[in-house]
């Protein structure tokens, strides 16, 4: 059954995303200066055995919608902290409506991010070889990705005691995404580091869509990228459910 | 009388400490109630126990004729809460918040529409609607956040602090909006630090001290319980002014060390004024000045609780500068 409260909170959320600056200049920027950024500045010392924007596209977009939504997470904290949370209380506004438009402005936003990245990409040389199939795939594994992320970011949100504290956990959380084959193939690393980098979620995402986009063998990667999404946003709905109901008092 | 707030023995405690002890109170309906204190006597807590935001540890209350634990739906349903912190949202416009407070009102988006444009005109920000919140003074914010919390015809209106912050001016203009709401039949139930506020607002006035109601009545009867008046003497020298507390004992109602002044109560009549004077300063040499002045609460407060009001230990010390 679907709450009333839903589609109101939905449109503030939006509307809370669209008119906060620092969130849309996170959205909207980032994508074009990591972009150009990696294939220019360092992407010529790299050797990657194909073309390195075609090897990087799927890390700037992971990297990008791990900043992306940090933004989120900001935006969930300044909800918990503020005094807007005893109104929703004392109205009765389900805790899951609200986090719930947050979630939603969150995908979208970091939808287009995405779209930008793959936009500059296309613009400076970016050419996969990847049929219909090898795009829904790509598509598919990053949109459950952008959901996970997103449900993450509103349950480090509760968690922390503030926007500050949320934005350091945020950032923080943003660094994982470098520390898999986003960027520098995962052989090239120390050891602690390949092991760390073969069993995260990013790379398994980053594998997935770097193959099906390239229209090599994606296989197992997809599988593994699904499951760690799905991972991901049960654990962050569970969390944030509890942590919610903890944090209302 | 039909009562829409009732409470009995509420407690609640933090961390061992017990900031509301066994609070017991009556609001009958269509009237304004304030509970007056200083800070960190209970009042918020009192107040999001009856907004059904904390569980009291103990005792019970009914609003709206509800229980404010057992059915805080019903309850939730028939209340606003105006906290101390707005809420509202800075980046959407007054129009975008009532709307939005309407939907989750469930009203459907005509009659929400509606709803807003009604409460914008008549709190004075139609002309402001559609400018964001950010740009709202604070007055005008707190005019839209009471606004926000009228959206579903409440019975019963919170207002925790309501003019706290505020400046002179826009305190006035919501002295006139709560005057205003309670002539249309709600039930006003507000907190507040000033006394003058709480008199000039309330029917019935409950003195919070330490999580305990000290006092409880009328404006009037109040007053009534320090004198009519008060005589504010100031002692000629540091020695005098002891001397003067000793034998005045319980009838000084405050005193300010620095200043050398002391209050007494009294009825306000001339030959109370004599006998007083004849009392302790019959050769005329020990009383510099003095000066007659009308009971506030905070004399009440200061009598019923042996201490001053947060805010207003400057006062005596101004009247006399």
């Amino acid at each position: 059954m679907p709450d009333y409260a839903v589609p109101p909170l939905v449109a503030r959320a939006f509307r809370l995303a669209l008119r906060n600056v620092d969130g849309m200049m996170t959205a909207l920027i980032l994508p074009v200066i990591l972009m150009l950024m990696f294939v220019y500045l360092f992407g010529g010392a790299i050797d990657t055995g194909t073309r390195y924007v075609d090897y990087v596209v799927p890390g700037v977009l992971l990297v990008c919608i791990g900043f992306g939504s940090g933004t989120t997470a900001v935006t969930v904290a300044n909800d918990i902290a503020g005094g807007i949370m005893d109104r929703f209380r004392s109205m009765d506004v389900r805790g899951e409506a609200l986090i719930g438009g947050h979630v939603v402005a969150s995908v979208a936003r970091n939808l287009v991010s995405a779209a930008l990245v793959i936009a500059v990409a296309f613009a400076i040389g970016f050419r996969p070889h990847a049929e219909v199939t090898g795009w829904l795939v790509a598509a598919g594994v990053l949109a459950l990705f952008v959901l996970a992320l997103s449900w993450l970011a509103a349950a480090i949100g509760i968690v922390a005691r503030s926007p500050e504290a949320a934005q350091g956990i945020a950032f923080l959380v943003s660094f994982v995404p470098y520390v898999s084959s986003a960027f520098v193939p995962v052989r090239t690393m120390p050891a602690a580091l390949r092991t760390v980098a073969n069993n995260q979620p990013a790379t398994a995402v980053i594998d997935a869509m770097r193959a099906s986009l390239n229209g090599g063998h994606v296989g197992a990667d997809a599988w593994h990228a699904v499951v760690w999404s799905l991972a991901i946003i049960a654990v962050s709905i569970a969390l944030s459910g509890a942590l919610f109901r903890r944090r209302a008092r | 009388m039909n009562e829409q707030i009732r409470a009995d023995g509420l407690t609640k405690s933090y961390g061992g400490v017990r900031v509301v002890d066994g609070v017991g109170l009556r609001v009958p309906a269509g009237t304004v109630f304030a509970l007056l204190g200083p800070n960190g006597a209970g009042k918020t807590t009192i107040v999001r126990i009856l907004a059904t935001l904390t569980a009291p540890d103990g005792g019970t209350a009914r609003v709206a004729g509800h229980d404010v634990v057992a059915d805080r739906g019903a309850v939730r349903s028939r209340i606003s809460l105006t906290g101390q912190y707005a809420a509202i949202d800075e980046l959407q416009t007054g129009r975008e918040n009532l709307e939005m407070m309407g939907r989750l009102r469930r009203l459907r988006g005509r009659a929400a529409r509606a709803r807003a444009a009604e409460l914008l005109e008549r709190f004075d920000l139609t002309e402001a609607a559609d400018r964001r919140v950010s740009g709202y003074s604070g007055g005008m914010r707190r005019r839209l956040d009471i606004a926000a919390g009228l959206v579903g015809t409440p019975e019963v209106i919170f207002l925790d602090e309501p003019t706290t912050g505020l400046d002179p001016r826009s305190r006035q203009a919501m002295w006139a909006l709560v005057s205003g709401l309670a002539a249309t039949g709600v039930t006003v139930f507000l907190t507040t630090q000033y006394l003058e506020e709480a008199d000039r607002l309330a029917d019935t006035i409950a003195v919070l001290d330490r999580g305990r109601i000290v006092a409880e009545g009328s404006a009037r009867e109040l007053k009534r319980r320090v004198g009519g008046a008060r005589l504010e003497l100031q002692a000629t020298d540091a020695a005098t002014y002891h001397d003067l507390i000793d034998a005045l004992r319980d009838r000084v109602v405050h005193a300010d060390r620095g200043s050398l002044t002391l209050g007494v109560a009294t009825d306000g009549g001339a030959s109370d004024a004599r006998a007083l004077f004849d009392e302790i300063d019959p050769d005329a040499i020990r009383i510099a000045s003095f000066e007659l002045r009308t009971a506030s609460l905070d004399d009440v407060f200061l009598s019923l609780t042996g201490d001053r009001l947060h805010g207003h230990a400057a006062e005596s010390e101004i009247a006399h500068a």
